[in-house]
């Protein structure tokens, strides 16, 4: 009995375990990338030891790719070797490493994936319990296949009803961070159910869960169904058995119909600063950016192709779009997609993180104004600390960049 | 005595360090681009023994250790919080910051003021006398920082 936290990780154990117990759990896939790796490296040299199992390793080239500094270049070079000394099994730069996980199978419901990256609770979309820690405790798991965790209490989402035109999942999972705000979910996990969800995607799923962190959820899980072995049939790597939640006890119980809800942005400086974007109309544009984890997969490539078909950018904004991944951007050049983008006048770029984390392909001047896909709009996250960050769906990004102003996408329908 | 650098609730890894600035495993340079952009009077003026005091939610964001990392190299001896975002809180501890969490510090002191940290008995006592306590680490915490971090408890054969 319990919630899919619980449930998850009992299984792991062969025991039953309860929120607020200590345990320590084997892992299925431990992940780092080229901007978490070397430090996981050195964390791991001083332990000492060998991989737990090369072919439960994944090391991902995303952050900075292609290489963008000497200093950037230099340590890829460095976690090249360590790869080739330590023989790991899994080396993949073909896009952000929760997209190319998820694409290449790796991530199957009940599974346990530690990731060094924050936004590994993505894997929760697809019931699994995916989560972002440090580099010294990924090295810990390379090392032993086991981490520590407190298992977590649960936040459960009742999203019912369904999005209207124009409203994405990304406005719903904005939406919930400003219900609960930052920390509203710290130490916990997150559990998203409902008609709403029951209704979407994988990629839709995805968004959700990838914002878990943003209110500092621990995981973000929607329990597995025939979704979900559709999008894992000849995909999974692994064979599986869905751990759906039990007569759960939830530590709170948030209701919010989708049905209601408009296209929202998240204003500085945080995702729990929200409006709907007709309010904020009058606000003029520097940079649109499409793409992360969050927003980069091939609907809402599709979602913001399909606004900007026919319109070019306005001259006073310009717009970059990062496929989350090599699929998706082959997928989207036979859709004509990226036809689109280029002939509105957007830069695309390889598939990656893009300019999300300020250090390439897009980066903001002081005083700049930004509305993109992606999940964070710390200060200084894409460049000068004074530069404000918008995060929005991708119709609401591909409507603001043909208006050079913050635009809610059903004007211009 | 040590010196309090006081920042307020949400403070993100961003505004600790912004990733531009983490493309580097080297402490030298991670402690000089501690605060770079939030607090830049911090990094020239931090001194051994200093003490972060935030208020909710430290270290909300991203996985980088080089959040923890830059301030423990910047010399400080502690971070007294209201509360710590959970990836920060087991870096800190993982790597030997000591981070503790005490609801009421936050509220009663000003940046530039000074206070004295007993950190075995988590007793903290301010110029003017008045003195806090901070909450106890979990039991499992406190082995981990007993052993002096995470790489020195997992050779001892503890996970």
């Amino acid at each position: 009995m319990g919630t899919m936290s619980e449930e998850i990780l009992s299984r792991k154990l062969g025991r039953e375990v309860r929120a607020g117990e200590i345990v320590i759990v084997p892992v299925d896939y431990v992940m780092a990338h080229d901007q978490t790796a070397p430090l996981a490296i050195e964390s791991f040299r001083r332990l000492g030891m060998p991989l737990f199992d090369p072919q439960r390793t994944i090391i991902v080239f995303d952050h900075i790719i292609p290489a963008a500094t000497v200093q950037a270049a230099t340590l890829q070079r460095g976690i090249r070797n360590w790869m080739s000394e330590e023989r790991v099994g899994n080396f993949l730069q073909e896009g952000i490493c929760h997209q190319v996980l998820v694409e290449r199978g790796f991530v199957t419901p009940g599974a346990v994936v530690v990731g060094a990256d924050s936004h590994t609770c993505t894997y929760g979309a697809l019931g699994a319990f995916g989560t972002g820690m440090g580099s010294t405790d990924i090295a810990v798991a390379l090392a032993t296949g086991k981490t520590w965790l407190r298992v977590p209490e649960t936040i459960r989402f009742e999203l019912s009803g369904q999005l209207g035109p124009h409203v994405y999942a990304k406005d719903l999972a904005l939406a919930m961070c400003g219900a609960i705000g930052v920390d509203g979910a710290n130490y916990h996990a997150v559990e998203y159910g409902g008609s709403a969800v029951r209704a979407m995607s994988i990629s839709e799923r995805m968004t959700l869960a990838n914002m878990a962190i943003e209110m500092g959820g621990k995981t973000g899980l929607v329990e597995p169904d025939e979704v979900v072995d559709e999008y894992l049939a000849g995909r999974a790597r692994e064979e599986y058995e869905p751990v759906l939640p039990r007569n759960p006890r939830y530590s709170r119980v948030v209701e919010i119909d989708a049905s209601s809800l408009e296209p929202m942005v998240a204003l500085p400086p945080d995702p729990e600063h929200l409006a709907p974007a007709h309010e904020l109309q009058d606000l003029p544009i520097d940079q649109v950016f499409i793409g992360t984890c969050t927003n980069g997969r091939l609907d809402d490539l599709e979602i913001a192709a399909s606004v900007l078909r026919g319109h070019t950018i306005s001259p006073r904004t310009r717009m970059v779009v990062t496929p989350a991944s090599r699929q998706v951007l082959l997928s989207a050049m036979e859709r004509g997609y990226i036809q689109t983008f280029v002939e509105a006048g957007a830069t695309v770029t390889n598939p990656g993180c893009g300019p999300c984390i300020g250090r390439h392909q897009g980066v903001l001047a002081a005083g700049e104004r930004a509305v993109t896909t992606q999940n964070r709009n710390f200060p200084g996250r894409m460049g000068d600390p004074t530069a404000e960050i918008y995060l929005a769906s991708p119709a609401t990004a591909a409507a603001s960049a043909i208006t050079g102003y913050i635009t809610d996408p059903r004007r211009l329908s | 005595m040590s010196r309090i650098w006081k920042v307020g609730d949400n403070i993100s890894t961003d505004e600790i360090i912004p990733g531009r600035y983490n493309v580097t495993t080297d402490r030298e340079q991670l402690a000089k681009a501690a605060f770079i952009e939030y607090r830049p009077d911090y990094a020239p003026n931090v001194r051994p023994g200093d003490v972060v005091v935030a208020g909710r939610n430290f270290g909300m964001g991203s996985s980088r250790e080089h959040a923890p990392i830059s301030l423990q190299a910047s010399g400080i001896q502690a971070i007294v919080a209201r509360s710590f975002a959970r990836i920060f809180y087991r870096n800190a501890i993982n790597i030997g910051l000591p981070i503790l969490v005490c609801d009421e510090l936050h509220g009663a002191v000003e940046d530039g003021g000074a206070l004295h940290l007993a950190l075995a008995s988590g007793r903290i006592e301010l110029t003017d006398g008045r003195v806090f306590h901070v909450e106890p680490l979990p039991e499992f915490v406190l082995q981990i920082v007993q052993a002096g971090g995470i790489i020195p408890f997992v050779q001892a054969g503890r996970l």
